[in-house]
């Protein structure tokens, strides 16, 4: 959460609000509501959830909120960079899968090939879609739609059409990985901490700024625009995989059905937590507060409407889904040249 | 691309790749079909067509509706959920007649497709996010709508709809082929069209020289409601159930390939309706060759996926997103 505060590295063409003095007051007032929005609907949310229900603030339900979602997470972050230059990766739902798949096969022979071979698939994937995305100036819509659909055949080849379901072994290591509340929940704070770092700290990141705020004026300042774009492909590639590995730790199988639909909770995550999918501008800590609010709406929505069934709980989520966006948006609006 | 090239073998390239840009998907699809009557000659067989028409035809409809949304640089996620929830009225309303629960779907699919234009147009929510939530939303509506669970459909004016044929080619084809014709005119003969096209081009523009920007939107996401929501009472129709838990799944995409394949940019600014119908039909007929000489789904899809990216790489222009 720390990150909220710490402004991207300035980098010249993509500084939308390098004046700040010269911004009129309303102009701040908005830009901080986009940047933190999400963070204060998150904490009137939790308030209100509270002050209501008796249930909602005991240990066991926190605890489940954070401990079985955290490597879904993971998703978020990688999206977070991605959005940031323009881009976007549908891939990482089918990713996820995968990395369970090949988590848990790898498992049955040692545990660090169980970590090892699902992130190099991620990361030789990720190389590729970068690849095709910033060389051969493919849109990155299109690379990363070919690539759910590609993992989802991948997968379910390497488990010959979902027939074969790895089970991690009982007594590996690998299952400590993902048991329990606090490991899930440190390994992705620490993974969290290190993407705001890598963001907010550091020269790739600010290329990475630049490159989504102008992608024109970044490659004429002699930035690594096509090195970067092949990175953030590569990164999120990974973190999908890994997050997917985790995740078949925690269940103790592959499970060739999970992650349908990720991308997009993960793309909502992000764009809720202020970042722009038009690249440019965005933060890793509004994504810890975009993850977090659809989280904690989920788990009060299924507290409150799960006796009406799974269909009424999807038409909530969806209607909460369009009036934060719809307020974002709203409340985001003078930022907007038009 | 490349700046340091002989200057004959430059323009050759740019030549090959404009001429691979306007008809490489038709070429495409004639090698295609070729292939699959070499490989297989029972392929041309009236009954194997008419089994491929019967497929691509919902698809084709939705995709008809994407292409004005791609063409104003947007995008609809929506369309698989609307068609789940056209399906899950269909069952309620099939009792009155054939027009009732045409009508009744085709109304809620305006108004699916109206919120997401409102959202769109007056509250300038990114499309791919507007359209995301109601992708969520509605496809939960159509099953509380639905009561949870596949209806079978037994008044013949909806099965008839799904499975006659007019001159040998299936009702359902003629249908979407009406409406591809219609898409066209739209879009070549009309303001509207031309509105359409400009908006996408360069919004700002377009809102300054005066163009009714947000009607424009509103109208082009309600055409991509009532086309996916007329898909799904054809979808009905045919196979004789609405199940809307799993009716209209990934159509989104679906469509959107077709249309990026037909070589509609996803950056907006033009609408290729014929490409989009050789889109179709090209992607249709891949899952055809595929699945009839046994390959299995996985690399079905993995092979779909290859001949995508080669499709886009050969035809799309080259654009951010």
């Amino acid at each position: 959460m720390t990150s909220t505060a710490l402004q991207p590295t300035p980098a010249p063409p993509a500084a939308s609000d390098g004046q700040a003095a010269r911004v009129p007051v309303r102009e701040r007032i908005a830009s901080q509501v986009q940047r933190h929005g999400a963070l204060a609907v998150l904490v009137l949310v939790v308030a209100i959830a509270s002050a209501t229900s008796s249930t909602f603030p005991t240990w066991n339900n926190i605890s489940s909120i954070l401990g079985s979602n955290a490597f879904v997470w993971l998703l978020a972050l990688g999206m977070t960079f991605v959005i940031i230059t323009g881009g976007i990766d549908l891939s990482v739902g089918s990713m996820f899968a995968l990395g369970g798949v090949l988590g848990a096969y790898g498992s049955r022979h040692g545990t660090w090939l169980a970590i090892l071979l699902p992130l190099a698939v991620g990361a030789a994937w990720g190389t590729v879609q970068g690849l095709l995305i910033a060389y051969a100036r493919m849109a990155p819509f299109i690379v990363s739609l070919v690539g759910l659909l590609g993992l989802r055949g991948l997968l379910q080849a390497v488990t010959s059409e979902g027939a074969t379901t790895y089970l991690v072994p009982a007594h590996s290591w690998f299952r400590h990985l993902g048991a329990g509340t606090w490991t899930p929940v440190l390994v992705v704070a620490a993974l969290f901490v290190l993407g705001a770092v890598l963001l907010t700290r550091t020269r790739f990141g600010a290329t990475l700024t630049a490159l989504g705020g102008n992608e024109h004026a970044a490659r004429l300042m002699g930035l690594p625009v096509e090195r970067a774009k092949v990175l953030v492909y590569l990164l999120s590639g990974t973190l999908a995989a890994g997050a997917g590995a985790l995740g078949g730790a925690r269940l103790g199988s592959g499970v060739t059905t999970i992650g349908v639909g990720y991308e997009l909770t993960a793309i909502a995550s992000v764009v809720i937590g202020g970042t722009l999918l038009t690249g440019g501008a965005g933060s890793i800590g509004g994504t810890v507060s975009g993850v977090l609010l659809l989280a904690v709406i989920h788990n009060l929505i299924d507290h409150y409407f799960s006796q009406y069934g799974s269909a009424f709980t999807d038409t909530v989520n969806g209607g909460f889904l369009a009036v934060v966006v719809l307020l974002q948006t709203l409340l985001s609006r003078t930022q907007q040249l038009e | 691309m490349t700046s340091l090239t002989w200057p004959g073998a430059a323009l050759d390239r740019g030549r090959l790749l404009r001429l691979l840009q306007e008809y490489g998907v038709y070429a495409a699809l004639v090698v295609l079909f070729a292939v699959a009557v070499g490989l297989d000659s029972s392929f041309l067989s009236t009954g194997n067509i008419r089994v491929q028409l019967y497929q691509v035809a919902p698809t084709l409809l939705v995709a008809l509706g994407m292409s004005l949304v791609i063409g104003t640089e947007g995008i609809d996620l929506s369309v698989g959920a609307t068609i789940a929830l056209a399906a899950s009225v269909v069952p309620l309303y099939a009792g009155y007649g054939l027009f009732a629960a045409l009508a009744m779907a085709l109304l809620l699919g305006a108004a699916t497709g109206a919120v997401g234009g409102a959202m769109v147009a007056f509250a300038r929510v990114q499309p791919i996010v507007a359209t995301l939530s109601l992708m969520i939303g509605v496809r939960g509506l159509a099953e509380i709508v639905n009561g949870n669970s596949a209806k079978p459909i037994t008044q013949s004016g909806l099965l008839d709809l799904g499975s006659r044929t007019l001159g040998g080619v299936p009702d359902m084809a003629w249908i979407a082929g009406v409406c591809a014709l219609l898409t066209g005119l739209l879009v070549r003969r009309t303001t509207f069209g031309r509105q359409l096209v400009a908006i996408g081009d360069n919004r700002q523009a377009s809102r300054l020289s005066g163009l009714p920007v947000r009607r424009v939107l509103i109208t082009v996401y309600v055409l991509s409601g009532v086309l996916a929501a007329l898909a799904g009472v054809l979808i009905v129709g045919h196979g004789a159930e609405a199940d809307p838990a799993n009716q209209g799944l990934n159509m989104e995409l679906d469509a959107i390939t077709a249309v990026v394949v037909g070589g509609t940019p996803l950056s907006g600014g033009r609408v290729r309706v014929l490409g989009t119908v050789a889109g179709a039909l090209f992607m249709q007929l891949i899952t055809a060759v595929l699945t009839q000489h046994n390959v299995h789904t996985s690399y079905t899809q993995i092979v779909e996926a290859a001949i995508i990216c080669f499709a886009v790489y050969a035809s799309q222009e080259r654009g951010t997103r």
